[in-house]
C-alpha cells in the first residue's frame, strides 16, 4: 500500500480517537441530566437521606462533575475502566463476560445475513423489473417493516411453545455441539437477519444497478461475456466500496440495537448490560459500554473505508 | 417465653398445634397450648415439618435439577443479603443463607439458626444458637457471625435496605459460647419476626466483600454472574435433616413477562414468578402447568399528601376514597387476583386485621358531597401514576373515568418507571405508591405511618397514633395488642390520607412435575423460600 493510502488510514484512526473522546463527553453530560443518581437507584424506594449521602460519598458522586469526568478519563488512558457502582465489580470484567456473547451473536448473524443479502441484491439487480426482483423486494421490505419483537415473539410461540423444536431462551451454557449451537441461535439470528438483510440487499441492488448502466458493462456484453461473468468479474469489484459501507452500517446495529432480541431470548449480551447500567445510573459501566459500541462502530466503518481504498486502484496506487 | 426443640416431642399434640397455627395463632397461644398439654418444649423444625405435611403432595423425591426464572435480574444482582432489593436477590439469599428465624405459612417466626429466643421484657433478648451448624466452607456457626451480621446494617456504607429496622438494635453482643444477647432501644415483642427478614440473614464474621457467598443455607454457590444467572448445588451438610430435595437450581432473570411465560410453557424453566393475571388463564389452560396464588399484604395506594394544598383537606380525601371503585379494580385490573382493601394497611391474612371496620364502597354521590364541602371547584387536580407502582396507571384511568360524576376534574400524569421512586413518589400532592408486604403490623405502621417515618407517604402526623404504636409494640398481652392495632387501623382508615383499594396477590406458575410449592403470605415463590422445600416428581 502506498503512502497516500497509509496517510488516509492514519487520519481515520486519529479521527476515531477524537470521536471516542467527544462521545464519552456527551454521554457523561447526558447521563448527568437523567433524574436520580447511582446512590438513589441502589437504595431504591427504601432510601433515607443519610444513607443516600453516605453512599454518594462512597461512590465519589459528591465531587464536581467535571472532576469526575477527568478522573475517569485519566484512568481510561491507563486502561482502567473503573469499578461498576451498582455491583462493585471491575467494569472491564463485566464487559468481558458479555462481549463474547455479543460478538458471537453478531458474528453468526453476519455469517448468515451478508451472503443472503448479497445474493438477493445481485439477483434482483440482474433481473431488474422481473417478477423475481419484485417478489424479493416485497419480501425484504415486509420483514424489515414488521417490528422485531413481533417476529421474535411469534417465532417463540410457534417453535418453542407449540412445536417445542427450539428453546425459548438462549442458554449459553448448553453449547456443546454444532447441533446445539444451531438450535440455540436459530431464532435470535433469524430475527436479527430479518431486520438487517433488507437494507444491505437494497444497497447492493442499487450499487450493482448503477454499475450495470456503465459503458464498460456494455463493452463486456459486446465482447460476449455471460451475464454471470459480467456481474461477478466486472461489476462486483467496482461496487465493493458502497456495499462494504452498507454492510458496516447494518452490522453496527448488531451491537447496540439488539436489546429487544436480547431481552426476549434472555440473551446475556452487552446491550442489556448497558440498559441496566443506564437504569442504575452506573456511570463507569455506561461509559465502558458506550466506548465498546462506539469502537465497534468505528472499526466497522474503518474496515469499510479500507475496502473502498483497496478496491479503488486510484487510491491504492498513490 | 422459650421455645425449645426436638421433633419427636411434638408429634402428640400435632393436630391441635396445627389447628392453632392455621388459625394464625400467635407464638404465645401456641406456647400456652403446649403448657396446657404438658408439652414443655417445641421445635421450630417440627412445626415446620407439620405445616409442610399440610401442603404435602405425595412423598418428596430426592435429586434433580430445575431452572427458575424471576422477573428482575440486572447488573445490580447481589450476594449480600443486606443489599437485597428484588425477588432474585431474596431467592438467592434464601438458597445460600439462613436467618436466626424464618417465617411459617402464617408469618409467625419459627426458629432457624437460633435454637431458642428468650426475653422477659421484650427489650433484652437472649438468643441460643443451634448446635452443629456449618458454613459452606466447614466453619462452625459462632456468636461472632451473628453479631457481625446484625450490626453491619447500622453502617451507612453497607447500604443496607434494613437499616431503619436495624437502628433499633442498641447493642448486639456475644454473651456466651453459643449465645448472643440483643438489647433494643425500646420494647418490641416482634423481634423474632423481624429477624426472619431476609436482610438479616447470617453471614460469616467480617464478610464485607460479597464476590462469593459462604452461608449456612440449603444450597452452595456454584456460579454467579450478575444479570445472567445463579447456579447453586445441594449443601450435603445442611442442618435440616433430609433437606433440600433438589441437587441443583439455576436461577435466571427474564424481565419480559410474555417471555417468562413462554419459557415456562416451552419447558425451558420449571418455575416463574410475577405472572400477569392475564397470562394466568392461559397457563391454567395448558396441561402440565399450574398457577399458585399467594395472597400478600402488599398494596398499591393512592397517596393524598398533606402539604397545605387541597390534598390535605379531610373532606377532599374522603371524597376521593369514595371514588375508588374497588370491585371494578379487582375485576378489571387484577382479574380477581387480589383482595379488597379498606384504606388501612393491615390485610385480611394478618392476625391483627380488624374485621369490624365498615367497608368503604364506591359512592360518587358521597364523593360529590365531600368535594363540595371541601370547596373543590373546577381546578384540575393532577395524579401521578407509573408502571413502577403495579396497577396504578389502570387505577388512575378508572378514577379519571368516574371523576366527572362527582364533579372532579382529574388529570392523570403517566410517568415512566425509571426514576419514579426518587422523583415522583411522595413528591407531588397526589401520587401512587406501591408497598411490598411487611412481616408485621408493627413494621408497616412504623415505616409508613409513624409521624417521623421517612416514608410517611401522606405526611400524616398523629401523636395519638404514635403513642399507640409504641404501646402495642411492648404490649405482652396478645388480646390487648390486637385491640390497639384495631384502633390504629380505624385511625388510618378515617384520616390517614392513603387510599388502599386492593391488596395484591402474587402469582407464580410452575410445571406440575414440581411439587411442594406452598404459600407464605409475605411474597410469592413461597416467601422466596421455595428452594429447600420443592422437589421434582419424575
Amino acid at each position: 500500500m502506498k503512502v497516500h493510502a497509509q496517510r488516509l488510514i492514519a487520519a481515520r484512526l486519529g479521527l476515531a480517537l477524537l470521536t471516542l473522546l467527544i462521545v464519552s463527553a456527551i454521554v457523561f453530560g447526558l447521563t448527568g441530566l437523567l433524574p436520580g443518581d447511582a446512590a438513589q437507584q441502589a437504595l431504591g424506594q427504601a432510601a433515607t437521606p443519610e444513607q443516600v449521602a453516605a453512599l454518594r460519598h462512597q461512590f465519589g458522586l459528591d465531587q464536581p462533575a467535571l472532576q469526575r469526568y477527568f478522573e475517569w478519563l485519566a484512568h481510561v488512558v491507563t486502561g482502567n475502566f473503573g469499578t461498576s457502582l451498582s455491583n462493585s465489580m471491575p467494569v472491564s470484567q463485566l464487559i468481558a463476560t458479555r462481549l463474547p456473547n455479543s460478538l458471537m451473536l453478531a458474528g453468526l448473524t453476519t455469517l448468515v445475513s451478508v451472503p443472503v443479502a448479497l445474493l438477493i441484491g445481485i439477483l434482483s439487480a440482474m433481473f431488474r423489473g422481473s417478477l423475481l426482483d419484485r417478489t424479493l423486494n416485497v419480501l425484504t421490505l415486509s420483514t424489515v417493516a414488521v417490528p422485531e419483537f413481533l417476529i421474535a415473539t411469534i417465532a417463540v410461540l410457534i417453535f418453542a411453545v407449540k412445536l417445542r423444536w427450539l428453546p425459548a431462551l438462549s442458554y449459553l451454557s448448553e453449547v456443546t455441539s454444532f447441533g446445539a449451537l444451531v438450535r440455540i441461535y436459530a431464532m435470535p439470528v433469524t430475527t436479527l437477519c430479518c431486520v438487517i438483510v433488507a437494507q444491505m440487499a437494497r444497497m447492493t441492488r442499487a450499487a450493482v444497478l448503477d454499475q450495470l448502466n456503465a459503458p464498460y458493462v456494455e463493452m463486456a456484453r459486446l465482447k460476449g461475456a455471460s451475464p454471470a461473468r459480467i456481474v461477478l468479474r466486472h461489476v462486483l469489484p467496482n461496487t465493493i466500496g458502497p456495499i462494504a459501507n452498507a454492510i458496516a452500517l447494518s452490522l453496527s446495529y448488531l451491537f447496540g440495537g439488539v436489546v429487544i432480541v436480547e431481552s426476549i431470548f434472555n440473551y446475556p449480551g452487552l446491550a442489556s448490560l448497558m440498559v441496566d447500567a443506564v437504569t442504575n445510573r452506573d456511570m463507569p459501566l455506561v461509559q465502558g459500554c458506550v466506548m465498546v459500541f462506539c469502537s465497534a462502530y468505528l472499526v466497522l466503518v474503518l474496515i469499510a473505508d479500507m475496502c473502498q481504498i483497496i478496491s479503488n486502484p486510484r487510491l491504492r496506487q498513490r | 417465653m422459650s421455645i425449645d426443640k426436638s421433633p419427636e416431642d411434638v408429634a402428640g399434640s400435632g393436630v391441635r398445634l396445627e389447628e392453632l397455627t392455621r388459625r394464625g395463632a400467635a407464638r404465645r397461644d401456641i406456647l400456652r397450648a403446649m403448657m396446657a398439654s404438658g408439652m414443655m418444649s417445641m421445635t421450630g423444625a417440627g412445626l415446620l415439618a407439620m405445616s409442610g405435611q399440610a401442603l404435602a403432595q405425595g412423598k418428596p423425591k430426592q435429586g434433580g435439577k430445575i431452572r427458575v426464572a424471576t422477573q428482575s435480574s440486572s447488573a445490580t444482582d447481589t450476594l449480600d443479603p443486606a443489599k437485597g432489593a428484588v425477588s432474585t436477590d431474596y431467592v438467592r439469599a434464601n438458597m445460600l443463607y439462613n436467618g436466626l428465624t424464618e417465617y411459617d405459612s402464617h408469618l409467625g417466626a419459627q426458629m432457624a439458626l437460633a435454637q431458642s429466643i428468650d426475653t422477659k421484657d421484650a427489650t433484652v433478648w437472649v438468643i441460643k444458637l443451634r448446635n452443629g451448624v456449618q458454613f459452606h466452607d466447614g466453619k462452625a456457626l459462632a456468636p461472632a457471625d451473628v453479631v457481625w451480621s446484625l450490626t453491619r446494617h447500622k453502617d451507612p456504607a453497607t447500604a443496607s435496605k434494613a437499616k431503619t429496622l436495624a437502628d433499633q438494635f442498641k447493642e448486639v453482643k456475644a454473651s456466651g459460647p453459643n449465645e448472643v444477647t440483643i438489647t433494643l432501644q425500646g420494647a418490641n415483642a416482634d423481634l423474632p419476626v423481624i429477624l426472619a427478614d431476609s436482610h438479616f440473614m447470617i453471614v460469616k464474621d467480617g464478610t464485607s466483600d460479597f464476590k462469593t457467598a459462604v452461608g449456612t443455607g440449603p444450597f452452595k454457590l456454584k456460579d454467579f454472574s450478575p444479570g445472567v444467572r445463579t447456579v447453586v448445588v445441594r449443601n450435603e451438610h445442611y442442618w435440616k435433616p433430609g433437606l433440600p430435595h433438589l441437587d441443583e437450581i439455576e436461577l435466571v432473570g427474564i424481565g419480559d413477562e410474555p417471555a417468562r411465560v413462554n419459557a415456562l410453557l416451552s419447558g425451558d424453566v420449571q418455575l416463574i414468578n410475577q405472572v400477569d393475571p392475564r397470562s394466568a388463564a392461559r397457563i391454567k389452560g395448558t396441561s402440565g402447568f399450574a398457577v399458585q396464588e399467594t395472597k400478600t399484604g402488599g398494596y398499591t395506594d393512592l397517596i393524598m399528601r398533606d402539604e397545605g394544598g387541597i390534598t390535605g383537606n379531610a373532606d377532599f380525601r374522603r371524597g376521593l376514597m369514595y371514588l375508588l371503585d374497588r370491585e371494578q379494580i379487582r375485576n378489571t385490573v387484577l382479574l380477581g387476583y387480589g383482595s379488597i382493601g379498606n384504606d388501612q394497611p393491615i390485610d385480611p391474612t394478618n392476625k391483627y386485621y380488624f374485621a369490624g371496620l365498615p367497608q368503604r364502597t364506591f359512592d360518587p354521590q358521597k364523593a360529590k358531597f365531600y368535594f363540595q364541602k371541601a370547596k373543590l371547584g373546577n381546578a384540575p387536580v393532577q395524579v401521578y401514576a407509573s408502571p413502577a407502582a403495579d396497577g396504578s396507571v389502570e387505577m388512575a384511568m378508572l378514577l379519571q373515568q368516574v371523576a366527572p360524576q362527582a364533579g372532579l376534574n382529574l388529570k392523570v400524569v403517566r410517568t415512566p418507571s425509571d426514576g419514579y421512586w426518587s422523583n415522583h413518589w411522595m413528591k407531588h400532592p397526589l401520587t401512587f405508591g406501591n408497598i411490598n408486604a411487611r412481616p408485621s403490623a408493627d413494621v408497616i405502621f412504623t415505616q409508613f405511618f409513624k409521624s417521623d417515618a421517612p416514608w410517611n407517604e401522606a405526611n400524616w402526623k398523629n401523636p395519638q397514633f404514635d403513642q399507640m404504636l409504641v404501646a402495642a409494640r411492648g404490649e405482652p398481652d396478645e388480646a390487648k395488642r390486637k385491640k390497639i392495632y384495631g384502633d390504629m387501623q380505624v385511625l388510618v382508615h378515617d384520616d390517614g390520607g392513603i387510599g388502599i383499594p386492593m391488596f395484591l396477590s402474587s402469582i407464580d406458575a410452575h410445571s406440575t412435575k414440581l411439587k411442594g410449592l406452598g404459600s407464605i403470605p409475605i411474597a410469592g415463590l413461597m416467601g422466596f423460600k421455595f428452594a429447600e422445600n420443592v422437589w421434582l416428581d419424575t
